[in-house]
């Protein structure tokens, strides 16, 4: 990060969106020494908090919940408005209406409004005593208070990261639980076909039922409005007290309609995060960050790319405050590849890079069998993402790999002792949504449809 | 004391845990977990656990409270 080219001193800084990501850039803002009116509007009655024990520690320990709140600077000078939404955006004003009425008028605004769970696909089923979604502290809050007093048996629609970090926790619990996986294998987008075979084995000696491949299709209850079970396209009918709904996210942008931004499924954004209008400009006062902003066809090769990710929150967050404040575009090269984690069946699992851009996939340490590997994923000679399950510190070498786009298969002297079976390369197996890297395969112009396609990988909360 | 953790920097060494052992645990599989607020009486440890930390993953900050705007 360089100095300012063109210094811009707003005096009035608006984010919309008191998590993560509008944390960050409120906390970067003042780092970078904007001393003017901050606000912050956030549809919680709380202060940002971290959404990912929402799925792992809050479940299975005995924390109050209130402990997750994220670290910030003290003398950040933020003028909180909690509990309150936005309600609409009207450009010409420079104007952001209020849920409760009032309004904010901003020099350059912040929208880091985020995404929610997408709900059951039905809306009077979703409405069924039992049936939980899981993305903010109230709904972990639910569905722990559920697991806690009424064990199940829990059926989890959807195999992704959350339905598995959840399934895991539910076992935990002593809960009996079933996956429906739309797809071959659990995180089989995130991760392929491959490695989800070996996260199904997991599963298996768990205790969690596995179904895969098929979809639930209706939910059940009683007369008096109770989950009981989950029909799956199959016929089957799962027995069930508990559903939780993990079929991924959409974008927090209703009030942006009409607003002249593009922010069908998200809000659109240049390689500097500012969003872009309807007619494809970016707009001088506007920024998006964090998990609402959408990676457009144009933005092909953007390294912003976007990815439901922590740490791209934070990233964006900061990126977000330098350019509203004049800072020069980042530079490709400098922008850190998407990272993540997760745990589940007492496996950590860490990455770097963006597996799903990969086509094959080589295990260069240990053994998937054992849930302890290193493997590296590649495309067209190039290494582009690397994993490790159980290997935390084998992590930054490999990312190194993918940072240089290091040929791939990788020439590796690895010792013979830590080879366990092959190292060659074998095919990833990611389904046929998920995307290819943008600087091979552009993405389709004008394709806001497939929004959740161009979103290959997904971890939260 | 509020903690934060950036566990896309974590990797497992653990000196946190022995550092500050009311605060951070591991759990099986090395994931890391750890109390976002913990008491004011371990102030010293998490200092002691934030700079034994290999890869500076630890974030601390005093903890201000500020009351909701509405």
């Amino acid at each position: 990060m360089s100095a300012p080219a063109q210094p811009n001193t707003p005096d009035r800084v608006v984010i919309v969106g008191a998590s993560l990501a509008g944390l960050r850039a409120a906390e970067h803002l003042r780092e970078l020494g904007f001393s003017g009116l901050l606000h912050v509007v956030g549809d919680e009655a709380l202060h940002p908090y971290d959404r990912t024990p929402l799925s792992k520690a809050l479940l299975h320990r005995q924390v109050a919940p209130s402990r997750f709140r994220l670290v910030a600077n003290p003398d950040l000078d933020v003028r909180w408005m909690l509990g309150t939404a936005a309600a609409a955006l009207h450009l010409e004003q420079r104007r952001v209406v209020l849920t409760d009425g009032s309004s904010l008028d901003y020099d350059r605004l912040v929208i880091a409004t985020g995404r929610r769970a997408r709900p059951w696909q039905h809306p009077g089923q979703a409405g069924f005593e039992g049936v939980l979604t899981l993305r903010n502290l109230a709904d972990g809050e639910a569905l722990r208070t559920r697991l806690l007093e009424n064990p199940g048996p829990l059926v989890i629609v959807g195999a992704g990261f959350i339905g598995s970090e959840v399934a895991s926790a539910a076992r935990d619990l002593g809960v009996e639980v079933t996956v429906v996986s739309r797809g071959q294998s659990p995180l089989d987008g995130a991760l392929g076909n491959t490695v989800g075979t070996a996260i199904a084995a997991l599963y298996s000696t768990n205790g969690v039922d596995l179904r895969r491949g098929v979809s639930a299709t209706a939910l059940h209850a009683d007369a008096n409005n109770r989950v009981t079970g989950v029909q799956l396209a199959d016929g089957t009918v799962l027995p069930a007290s508990t559903v939780l709904v993990a079929t991924g996210t959409l974008a927090n942008v209703e009030w942006l309609a009409g607003s002249g931004l593009d922010s069908i499924g998200g809000v659109a954004v240049d390689g500097a995060l500012r969003a872009l209008t309807e007619q494809g400009t970016p707009s001088a006062d506007i920024v998006a960050a964090g998990d609402v902003t959408r990676w457009t066809s144009a933005a092909a090769g953007n390294p912003l790319v976007a990815t439901e990710h922590w740490g791209n929150a934070v990233v964006q967050g900061r990126q977000a405050a330098e350019t509203i404040l004049g800072y020069p575009d980042p530079d490709p090269a400098a922008v850190p590849l998407p990272s993540f984690w997760s745990s589940m069946f007492g496996v950590t699992i860490k990455s770097v890079g963006v597996a799903s851009f990969g086509d094959e996939v080589a295990v260069v340490q240990g053994s998937l069998a054992e849930n302890k590997a290193v493997l590296v994923y590649g495309r067209e000679g190039r290494t582009v993402a690397a994993l490790t399950l159980d290997a935390p510190r084998d992590l930054p070498f490999y990312a190194s790999l993918v940072e240089n786009g290091a040929p791939f298969p990788p020439r590796l002297g690895i010792p013979e002792k830590n080879r366990q079976g092959s190292t060659e390369p074998q095919p990833a197996l990611f389904p046929a949504r998920a995307v290819s890297a943008p600087s091979r395969a552009p993405a389709p112009a004008a394709d806001r449809a497939v929004d959740d396609a161009l979103r290959p990988v997904t971890i939260g909360p | 004391m509020r903690v934060l953790v950036d566990l896309n920097r974590c990797q497992s060494y653990g000196q946190c845990v022995f550092s500050a052992p009311n605060v951070f645990r591991m759990t099986v599989g090395e994931a890391l977990e750890w109390d976002y607020e913990p008491d004011a009486a371990e102030d010293g440890r998490l200092d002691r656990a934030r700079h034994a930390c290999p890869v500076q993953a630890i974030t601390l900050a005093a903890v201000a409270e500020t009351a909701v705007a509405r």
